[in-house]
């Protein structure tokens, strides 16, 4: 297996997850009404650790919340194996401030199958997102609010997040598409 | 090896799964793997979720229709998958015989054939003979065919929704003890769950009386064929025995089964009273099962006589559950259908 191209190591992904928290917070003038959504199956390690980070520094405890948006996809006949596993969300969230997170922002329509999965469970106030990696080739009208890197790729390429949580490392990779 | 005679008389169609792997008709229990259980009660486990939501609507099978063609009364079956489909967004259209060309002497494949050319993508099937669902799956190409009930051979859907409520109060299934109790002999429920709980490991005890038990219990027809399609026979599993009250100690689950009336005329035991006496499931006889013991039904229930109805309504019972996962469980396989069916197309 080819290794691929590493373009961030686990230090760069904690800098990148610490300026992201402050940024979140500095929007938001603060964690009153925070709702962080993570995106099953990598945003949900990444809301964690925002979650923590923000905890450690403002001593405040922000919800997280898991959402499986497998339902709301529009491409199921690319995805026929997928399993569904379950939303948990430990508070309503109407009027909420949702943040949206996820590992990798590309065509944006995960984005997208996220809000209208939101939207069936409730009226937030407003919904934000935050992706450790934009990696650009949008195919719908909709852009992050809090990037941890942007990182130019040709469409035939793919972005490999792993974290610690999930794969046992922290390291972001891009690889040519049909290595695994 | 596999006889002819076994092809002829209801072994699965050979296309059963798709080229890709995936299945395309849910026809009987005998032919998933455990990890395909498994894979189907996860999904359901999420599908719960959204039937828990004020708003119980997703969009997954959009613009999907799914027929329930119904040969025989159904409350329950019929119900749920309408509501499953109708959560999953798909268009629902209900077909009963009393209603339909089918009083005008319409044949069964005919009736599919007409749905197919509408451009239907799911028949959900209930009918009084064993193999009608398999027919339908042989002879049309573009429809994926569920069994909701085929005669006393197999109701699917009702396993799986036995297994995943076991496996949310029991946990792991596996060296867990199953008592079925009752009319096995014409119970299709009896027979997919039996494939369905042995598959996950679970040891599985038939009892009732033996005019009402398939005899000899694995040369009835259903088990002997199986092994060609690389499962393990899980009827090394299961046991018969007669006596409620031996067969009843120890046990995790007890899952009663419905007295057919409509099918005792030939009387195959003495009188009602009898069959209470020896057969019903009541507080006295969970007594002697494992502290913590739970007791199934599949519905409709004969109340005070499989089950008494102090029972059936007390904190042992996961009867209301079941139809609620039923619901979940019937989500699962339309929207597993529905990913098949997309890769071909």
């Amino acid at each position: 297996m080819m290794p691929g191209r590493r373009v961030m190591d686990d230090d760069e992904i904690r800098r990148a997850a610490t300026r992201m928290f402050h940024e979140i917070l500095e929007r938001n003038h603060g964690a009153d009404g925070l709702l962080l959504i993570g995106i099953r199956t990598r945003g949900v390690p990444l809301a964690e650790r925002l979650a923590a980070q923000i905890q450690q520094a403002e001593g405040i405890t922000v919800p997280v919340g898991h959402l499986d948006i497998n339902l709301y996809r529009d491409d199921l006949s690319e995805r026929p194996r997928m399993r569904i596993r379950p939303t948990n969300m430990p508070v309503d969230v109407g009027g909420r401030t949702v943040v949206l997170v996820d590992d990798v922002l590309y065509t944006g329509r995960t984005v997208r199958a996220a809000m209208d999965a939101i939207s069936d469970l409730g009226r937030p106030l407003r919904i934000q997102m935050a992706t450790l990696v934009d990696r650009g080739h949008r195919e719908l009208p909709i852009r992050a609010d809090f990037v941890g890197k942007n990182i130019p790729t040709r469409q035939m390429e793919l972005v490999r997040v792993r974290f610690l949580e999930t794969d046992g490392v922290d390291d972001v990779s891009i690889l040519e598409r049909g290595v695994a | 090896m596999v006889s002819t005679a076994s092809n002829e008389a209801g072994a699965l169609p050979a296309d059963a799964r798709r080229d890709t792997g995936l299945r395309r008709h849910v026809l009987d229990l005998d032919d998933f793997t455990i990890e395909e259980l498994t894979a189907t009660l996860d999904n359901a486990a999420a599908m719960r979720g959204v039937l828990e939501r004020d708003v119980k609507k997703v969009p997954a099978l959009r613009g999907r229709v799914v027929v329930t063609l119904f040969y025989e009364a159904s409350t329950r079956t019929r119900i749920s998958f309408e509501e499953a489909g109708k959560i999953l967004s798909a268009d629902v259209i209900n077909m009963t015989a009393s209603a339909s060309s089918i009083e005008k002497g319409e044949s069964l494949l005919n009736t599919g054939l007409t749905l197919q050319a509408m451009g239907v993508d799911v028949i959900v099937v209930r009918h009084p003979h064993a193999g009608a669902p398999h027919f339908l799956a042989r002879n049309l190409a573009n429809v994926a065919v569920i069994n909701a009930g085929d005669g006393a051979h197999a109701h699917p859907t009702q396993g799986l929704l036995d297994l995943y409520t076991a496996r949310q109060y029991l946990g792991e299934l596996s060296g867990r003890k199953v008592v079925i109790v009752g009319d096995v002999l014409h119970s299709r429920v009896a027979r997919s769950a039996v494939w369905g709980f042995a598959n996950m490991g679970a040891s599985v005890v038939l009892c009732g009386p033996s005019t009402l038990m398939p005899d000899p219990f694995t040369s009835a027809g259903w088990g002997s064929d199986h092994g060609s399609n690389g499962l393990a026979n899980p009827l090394a599993n299961v046991t018969v025995q007669p006596d409620l009250d031996a067969a009843i100690e120890q046990a995790d689950l007890v899952m009663a089964l419905r007295l057919q009336s409509e099918r005792q005329e030939r009387g195959f035991f003495p009188s009602l009273r009898e069959y209470i006496r020896r057969w019903q499931v009541n507080d006295a006889r969970m007594a002697r099962a494992n502290p913590g013991a739970l007791l199934m039904h599949p519905g409709p229930m004969n109340e005070g006589i499989e089950v008494s109805s102090g029972l059936a309504h007390g904190d042992r019972s996961l009867i209301e559950e079941q139809v609620t996962n039923g619901v979940a469980i019937r989500m699962a396989l339309l929207y597993q259908l529905a990913g098949a069916a997309a890769v071909e197309s």
